[in-house]
């Protein structure tokens, strides 16, 4: 068994009427030729990475490398204690959260799990953590659903590229918001078909983003802007769910993806030679770090 | 390609190219030294050098130095953790000619038995990297798959013997690159595998004549 096209995915779960992390799972322990308990215990151990991360971030002001971020999630808790009721248990702001603390964290040299990179890894483990508490799911449901991440993730490595560098953001951020929207789909009880389509409309909203870090830095856009695509991915997945299609199918998003990377100047895919890199403010802050 | 190339792996933050390929870097100059490091000099080039505070990359190679995995959380204190095992360092930037943005040389010594390696390599995306040089010798060494480096005279037939007692205990060979200086004098090989040689096949090549050393490279 194997699949190349996210259409393989979905069309191999519905012909063994099963979900895509259990295809995605299969496949694993065939082209590894490791048990399938091995698998699914370091997909655990993946998770906990996760937790963990979202956890510490959430409560501490963390010191990154070039100190331009670090209490964002610890703002926003803080915020939501003293907000109302509804505020709080708003999965949106769940989601925002667990987002900033991850990549904080990241940015922070702490341990997080690089997924689709780490400069965006903060996006899958948000939305499933955030469904998860929501739902009071179990970490076995969780995993599943990295498994579909993870598979989704594979088909676009495979077809196109995940590197900043060659694909510019949408190949980061972008594409974590899809692998996450398609995960947040199967946990939500949606179809396979249902989490490609969450795929391809996150995906295509991220279409044409680039990579102009400041500094150099994993700092400035990207740890606010792995929360704003980590709500991008879970309103895929509601759209999804209520049945709206995307009417460009998900493996011809990943060919648009792929020629937008093609065509994207060289100064704007992780060189830091144009965009934000080069406004005045980041400019005076690169300087101020080289001292 | 494995998902948990996808989803994965656990690593210390912010770049896989910057601080996890980096941590494999020190770490692939670790294995290949094999002794004691008493003293190392990290030179580093191109983007590596331009961000390497900021991306931790000079304490993530330092760490793998100190033998660390790139999801050590021990790699940010690596400095500190240096100068408690008596590892003398020093950090500085290069410009080296024709190498990838990020690349660092370093150079290890042990004063004791006089030893001295020099390697080159370079972290080329997702936290995968490859060894470029070692001693002024070109190479190309990914840590990819269990891998053999071996030293041996040059002499007809040499390459012949060692391949022999590798398939000797059905060790199949993937990738083999051999390289040499001048004609007759210290040959160079490596040999990437698909299975894990055990200590046997370590020590038959060892006691082989023309041979001069045998460092065994686990994947990283």
């Amino acid at each position: 068994m194997e699949y190349a096209t996210i259409e393989e995915l979905v069309s191999l779960a519905e012909a063994a009427e099963t979900s895509i992390s259990e295809i995605v799972l299969q496949v694993e322990v065939e082209e590894e030729e490791i048990t399938e308990a091995e698998i699914k215990k370091s997909m655990l151990a993946n998770l906990k990475v996760m937790k963990d991360a979202v956890a510490y971030g959430r409560q501490n002001n963390i010191q990154t490398g070039g100190g331009l971020v670090g209490d964002e999630a610890l703002k926003l808790g803080q915020y939501l204690t003293a907000a109302a009721e509804s505020e709080k248990n708003n999965i949106y702001n769940k989601i925002i959260t667990f987002a900033l603390a991850t990549a904080e964290v990241n940015a922070g040299m702490g341990k997080i799990v690089a997924g689709p990179t780490a400069g965006a890894s903060g996006i899958v483990p948000a939305v499933i953590l955030a469904i998860g508490e929501e739902n009071d799911l179990n970490d076995q449901s969780m995993s599943e659903a990295l498994f579909t991440a993870a598979g989704l993730g594979y088909v676009v490595s495979k077809k196109a590229t995940l590197a900043g560098a060659a694909g510019g953001c949408q190949a980061e951020c972008g594409v974590g918001a899809a692998m996450a929207a398609g995960a947040a789909v199967e946990l939500r009880g949606g179809t396979p078909r249902m989490a490609a389509d969450a795929f391809a409309m996150a995906l295509k909203n991220m279409l044409g983003l680039v990579c102009d870090p400041v500094a150099g830095l994993v700092e400035v856009p990207c740890v606010k802007r792995n929360a704003f695509a980590a709500a991008h991915a879970y309103t895929a997945s509601t759209m999804a769910l209520a049945g709206i299609r995307s009417v460009i199918p998900a493996d011809e998003v990943i060919m648009a993806m792929t020629e937008i990377g093609d065509q994207m100047p060289t100064c704007l895919k992780e060189t830091s030679r144009g965009g934000l890199a080069v406004t005045p403010t980041a400019l005076k802050i690169k300087e101020e770090l080289r001292d | 390609m494995s998902i948990f190339e996808i989803m994965g792996p656990a690593m210390i933050g912010p770049s896989s190219s910057h601080t996890a390929g980096a941590a494999r870097i020190g770490r692939m100059a670790r294995l290949l030294f094999a002794d004691k490091i008493d003293r190392a000099v990290v030179k580093l080039h191109g983007s590596f050098a331009d961000t390497a505070v900021g991306h931790g990359t000079d304490r993530a190679i330092i760490g793998g130095l100190l033998g660390f995995l790139p999801d050590d959380e021990r790699l940010r204190s690596s400095f500190e953790l240096a100068d408690k095992q008596g590892m003398e360092f020093s950090l500085e930037e290069v410009k080296l000619r024709e190498v990838h943005p990020n690349t660092a040389k370093i150079e290890l010594y042990n004063e004791e038995n006089n030893k001295k390696l020099e390697i080159v390599a370079s972290s080329i995306g997702g936290g995968r990297i490859k060894v470029t040089e070692i001693n002024g010798s070109p190479v190309e060494l990914t840590g990819r798959m269990p891998t053999l480096w071996i030293l041996h005279h040059d002499r007809p037939g040499e390459v012949g013997i060692i391949t022999s007692i590798l398939g000797s205990y059905k060790i199949n060979i993937a990738f083999m690159q051999v390289y040499r200086n001048r004609k007759g004098d210290i040959g160079s090989c490596i040999i990437e595998m698909d299975h894990k040689p055990n200590e046997y096949v370590i020590k038959h090549l060892e006691n082989s004549e023309d041979i001069i050393q045998v460092r065994y490279l686990p994947r990283i």
